[in-house]
């Protein structure tokens, strides 16, 4: 009668120093509980048996949105919700607020954290993706210390990341988006909500109609997010002329890496590579031309 | 040894305690311990919607919670919509647009939908068909779903709040 899950201890901290040092007591068999949306399915399948979870979702000071003034800090235990709702994310990152919209549904955004989901990094969640086309900085806490990660060196291959064990995401750094720039996040599913086939996440910086900057990353097509840095060089030195857009395309849908599953082939996959990548970059660029 | 956690929740108004060992899921807290069998528990995975409440004023999986994560919440099942033996404006129009066959999701899609329709800020079609994907039905089909939860929408929010804003751009006809 009703009982999934593998047997295991919970601890419920209340502040961050003490999650810290519960976690360093017990690694590397703890880990942290953060929104649950997807590591208490992979419990509930037994294909995750931690002894020992850390449940973060009693920290108050893991969650709050704040104007850091060139950035956006962003606590690890922020709901997906709050996120959401916040007019904050969406004046100063549009790109964060569109990605959010494309996670799962509303009653898993109620629990899903910013943090827990970039730390599971799911090769088809939207925001690891996001934050590499951010250029995101992601800060880890631990017992000995705290440690700032640039996103790009954050992703270590299908659901692994450069945490070390005794280590939390503690807060994200998005950088604002300056005046002429866009962001946009599209993405392709079976059902909205459902995981993405492909998705691309976009950040343009526009001098009229040159591309002045550029930052293109992909879900769903690889083992983790791929930043496509073929399709970023095409557009900048061609801009956003039709030809340029379906060589970015083509460049996208050959950096993509993915495998076929019960949901798409790999061929199939790859071409969305290609087409989410026009799509999302057209869609940034409209915003940036608002913003001048 | 079994570790046993004694968790107190308010459920519909009413406090309720009980016993839970860590890995307990919420919803067979719910159900098998405070004897609340509204909720359904169907996928286990946050797929289907079945078990979705509202906890502390947000719709949750149920199933993705532990019952002692939930210790000290306020939540909102099925059966407290009722009130003095009339149903609830929502459950009338699910009646009404014949928005349930078997009733297996039935609780979770009316939890959904009291979410969506009192806390989100867009109505519109889309929205509510976007907002409704959340949950699955396997008999009905959608069509009396988003009807029901549609014609909510505008007894709360007006006739304004559901019209179709998009005049076509996003249809796929």
């Amino acid at each position: 009668m009703g009982m999934k899950p593998a047997r295991f201890d919970h601890l419920l901290p209340s502040t961050l120093q003490e999650a810290l040092s519960m976690l360093a007591e017990h690694a590397p068999d703890a880990r942290p509980l953060a929104g649950g949306q997807s590591l208490v399915p992979m419990m509930n399948f037994r294909l995750a048996r931690p002894t020992v979870l850390v449940d973060l979702n009693k920290i108050p000071e893991l969650a709050y949105i704040r104007d850091a003034g060139d950035h956006l800090a962003i606590g690890a235990m922020t709901r997906e919700r709050a996120i959401e709702n916040s007019d904050l994310v969406r004046a100063a990152s549009p790109l964060l607020h569109d990605a959010t919209l494309n996670i799962a549904h509303l009653p898993i955004r109620s629990r899903g954290t910013i943090g827990g989901s970039i730390s599971n990094a799911d090769p088809a969640a939207e925001y690891p993706a996001t934050v590499l086309a951010l250029d995101a900085t992601l800060v880890a806490r631990s017992v000995r210390g705290a440690r700032e990660i640039l996103a790009a060196a954050f992703f270590d291959g299908v659901m692994t990341t450069t945490l070390e064990p005794d280590e939390i995401l503690a807060e994200i750094r998005v950088p604002k988006a300056p005046p002429g720039s866009g962001g946009a996040f599209v993405e392709i599913a079976r059902r909205h909500g459902d995981f993405a086939l492909a998705g691309v996440a976009a950040q343009i910086n526009l001098d009229g109609e040159a591309v002045t900057d550029i930052r293109l990353a992909a879900c769903g097509v690889g083992p983790g997010p791929i930043r496509l840095t073929a399709a970023e060089d095409i557009l900048r030195a061609g801009g956003l002329t039709d030809a340029a857009l379906a060589e970015a395309g083509r460049a996208a849908a050959e950096a993509a890496d993915p495998e076929g599953d019960v949901h798409a082939t790999a061929a199939y996959r790859r071409k969305l590579a290609g087409v989410m990548t026009r799509r999302a970059v057209k869609k940034a660029a409209g915003r940036a031309r608002k913003t001048v | 040894m079994t570790d046993t956690r004694k968790i107190t929740v308010t459920v519909n108004g009413e406090r309720l305690t009980g016993a839970a060992e860590p890995r307990m899921l919420l919803v067979d807290f719910l159900r098998d311990e405070l004897r609340r069998t509204g909720t359904h528990v169907g996928c286990e995975h946050g797929v289907c919607g079945a078990c979705t409440v509202i906890i502390d004023g947000d719709a949750a999986r149920s199933c993705l919670m532990f019952a002692v994560q939930a210790d000290g919440a306020e939540i909102s099942t099925i059966e407290g919509l009722a009130a003095n033996g009339e149903m609830h404006p929502l459950q009338k129009l699910f009646s009404e647009h014949h928005a349930l066959q078997c009733g297996f999701c039935t609780p979770g899609m009316l939890m959904t939908a009291m979410d969506l329709v009192h806390n989100s800020k867009d109505h519109s079609p889309e929205a509510i068909r976007t907002g409704m994907s959340a949950a699955l039905c396997r008999c009905t089909g959608y069509v009396g779903i988003i009807e029901a939860v549609t014609e909510y929408a505008r007894q709360v929010h007006g006739d304004a709040a559901v019209a179709d804003r998009d005049s076509g751009e996003n249809s796929h006809g």
